[in-house]
């Protein structure tokens, strides 16, 4: 069986590969892929600790997540799409209406 | 093999279960004509967030867990469904006349406010860590479609935008920090995690530390506290200004209400590692709210900093950890309510060329035009400053008599100099409506009964609270019981 700690290296890699992606890419969509990837990072890391304490709480934990992560895809695409009408292109450098 | 039926204590969430019966009602309401008017829904929406009001007051005193200890019905739960509701109702009342002159009168906009206000009452009754998350997606959801309502303005959707990406971002902190602690612990439940916690050889995990640091990375962008603010000036300044009172009031107050209840709960016996950093993080909020306060022209951007600052009094309460402390802050949810509510009330009143009047030059003269309306600005403005006897006054005296009480001087003086600079950018716009003349075309008032009403409860809030301050602050004591006894 593979050690539990393996899964939770890989859930705290896979996390720090979306928090760096957040803060360095510019398109939207590539940005909420990462924060995507973050949830699942919790996700992972919720499996490996509940099957670490021999318990179903954790793989419930990740249906709950699935569900509000698909609620958020939802919204956050939602309002790239009205961003995309009303200027064609997306890149969060452009949006600089609102600043200090 | 017999199942076993799990016992369902409905009473425990009686006011969320009328808050989603009134939202799913408004819903099918929606669908009926008239089409263009949607007063009916807002009046639905109103009716349901009273009889939960009701119902918190009839459960009062009760305490009881139910759902596996998953949600709490306690005073401090019920504290705050009552905050809501007015908060929620507040922001009813007052948009109601303002979507429709902005063209955006449609039934989600009140049925959202609606599922955002249980968002917010599941955060304050979750005694599980999974709870508080799905009470927070619920109402940042919410929150962010209707930051984007004005679905054609620019600022509008660059607001939605921005409050999405950062809030989503926060939420992946936090739900990471939730992870870990149950990686440390075996568990999100807050009751059993002061059990495990109990246990000394749990007390060090790094694990733990870290699921806990990330855990306030989550709760610092809720309640905007610096460094995690970047989000709010902006969000503040693009949504609808009836939402924006709401992200203020009630998002806010429902951030708080899961960090008291976390951290005060079973975190108290960590507060040695986690105080240094809460005490900064107060500190920093309420130096850089109220100094990048000064620089802003733009009134929603103002309220928007001078909320940043006010969370970092609250954080003082947090800090102190005292029953006192812990009831000062729920008494300053309160009356910041009822202030901040009542001050973007009047600025969503306010018209010029058919825009907005958000601009400090816009209330040049404004006492000449519409003296009432400008009486009242200046009276939440005062209470913002913490002027007696308004609601404010009475919160910073309970909140910095607490600090000084359990030995926090120096956060305590730092937080009167800050409320002595916060006074300039407040008295600076009450000096332009009363000692300027009016300059350009004249600013209109769209005062309609619904937003009056709205207005004369705030009114209200930030003078009881001010002059009759006791029966708040007992509720607010018995209510901080649970956990602080």
């Amino acid at each position: 069986m593979v050690p539990v700690g393996y899964y939770t290296t890989l859930s705290a890699v896979l996390f720090t590969i979306g928090v760096v992606g957040v803060l360095v890419r510019r398109n939207p969509l590539v940005i909420f892929m990462s924060i995507e990837l973050m949830l699942n990072a919790a996700n992972l890391a919720f499996v490996a600790f509940g099957r670490e304490a021999g318990q179903l709480d954790g793989q419930v934990i990740v249906f709950f997540v699935m569900t509000v992560a698909a609620a958020e895809v939802a919204v956050g695409l939602a309002i790239i799409v009205a961003i995309f009408r009303a200027r064609q292109r997306i890149n969060v450098d452009d949006l600089n209406l609102m600043r200090w | 093999m017999e199942l076993a039926f799990p016992v369902i204590g409905w009473r425990v969430i009686t006011p969320m279960l009328l808050v989603t019966g009134t939202g799913f009602a408004c819903l099918l309401l929606d669908l009926l004509p008239p089409k263009e008017r949607k007063g009916h829904v807002a009046a639905v929406g109103l009716l349901g967030l009273a009889l939960a009001g009701l119902a918190t007051g009839l459960l009062w005193g009760q305490r009881e867990t139910a759902f596996r200890e998953m949600v709490a019905l306690d005073e401090f739960a019920l504290f705050f469904n009552l905050l809501f509701c007015v908060a929620t109702g507040l922001v009813l009342l007052l948009s109601h006349g303002y979507i429709r002159r902005q063209g955006i009168e449609q039934g989600e906009y009140y049925i959202l406010v609606l599922f955002a206000a249980l968002g917010m009452m599941l955060m304050a009754a979750g005694t599980d860590l999974l709870i508080i998350f799905l009470g927070l997606e619920l109402m940042s959801l919410s929150l962010y479609v209707l930051a984007g309502f004005f679905r054609t303005r620019p600022a509008s959707n660059e607001s939605a935008m921005k409050y999405f990406l950062l809030g989503a971002f926060a939420t992946g902190f936090f739900l990471y920090g939730i992870a870990l602690i149950y990686g440390a612990t075996g568990t999100t439940s807050l009751p059993r995690l002061a059990e495990a916690l109990a246990r000394a050889e749990l007390g060090r995990d790094p694990l733990l530390f870290a699921g806990l640091g990330l855990l306030l990375v989550g709760f610092g962008f809720k309640i905007s506290s610096v460094p995690f603010h970047m989000w709010a000036p902006d969000v503040y300044e693009g949504a609808p200004t009836a939402i924006t009172a709401l992200i203020a009031t009630g998002s806010k107050a429902a951030a708080f209400a899961a960090l008291l209840r976390v951290l005060l709960g079973p975190m108290r016996g960590l507060q040695p590692d986690w105080l240094v950093l809460v005490w900064i993080l107060a500190a920093l909020t309420m130096t850089l709210g109220n100094v990048v306060a000064i620089a802003q022209s733009n009134l929603k951007r103002m309220l928007a900093y001078s909320s940043i600052a006010h969370v970092g009094y609250m954080l003082i309460g947090v800090v102190v950890g005292t029953q006192l402390g812990a009831a000062a802050v729920l008494y300053y949810l309160a009356a910041y309510t009822f202030m901040t509510a009542g001050a973007f009330g009047v600025i969503l009143l306010l018209e010029r060329r058919g825009a907005e009047a958000v601009q400090l030059g816009d209330y040049a003269g404004l006492a000449a035009r519409h003296p009432l309306l400008a009486l009242l600005l200046a009276l939440f403005l005062l209470s913002l400053i913490g002027f007696p006897p308004t609601a404010g006054f009475v919160g910073k005296f309970y909140l910095f008599s607490a600090a000084i009480e359990a030995g926090y001087v120096g956060l305590a003086i730092l937080a009167v100099l800050n409320a002595v600079i916060a006074s300039y950018y407040y008295l600076r716009l009450i000096v332009y409506m009363y000692m300027r003349e009016p300059e350009g075309e004249p600013v209109v008032a769209a005062l309609t009964p619904a937003a009056g009403l709205g207005l004369a409860v705030a009114v209200w809030g930030t003078l009881h609270l001010g002059l009759a301050p006791g029966p708040l602050i007992g509720l607010a004591q018995g209510a901080v019981g649970p956990f602080l006894p």
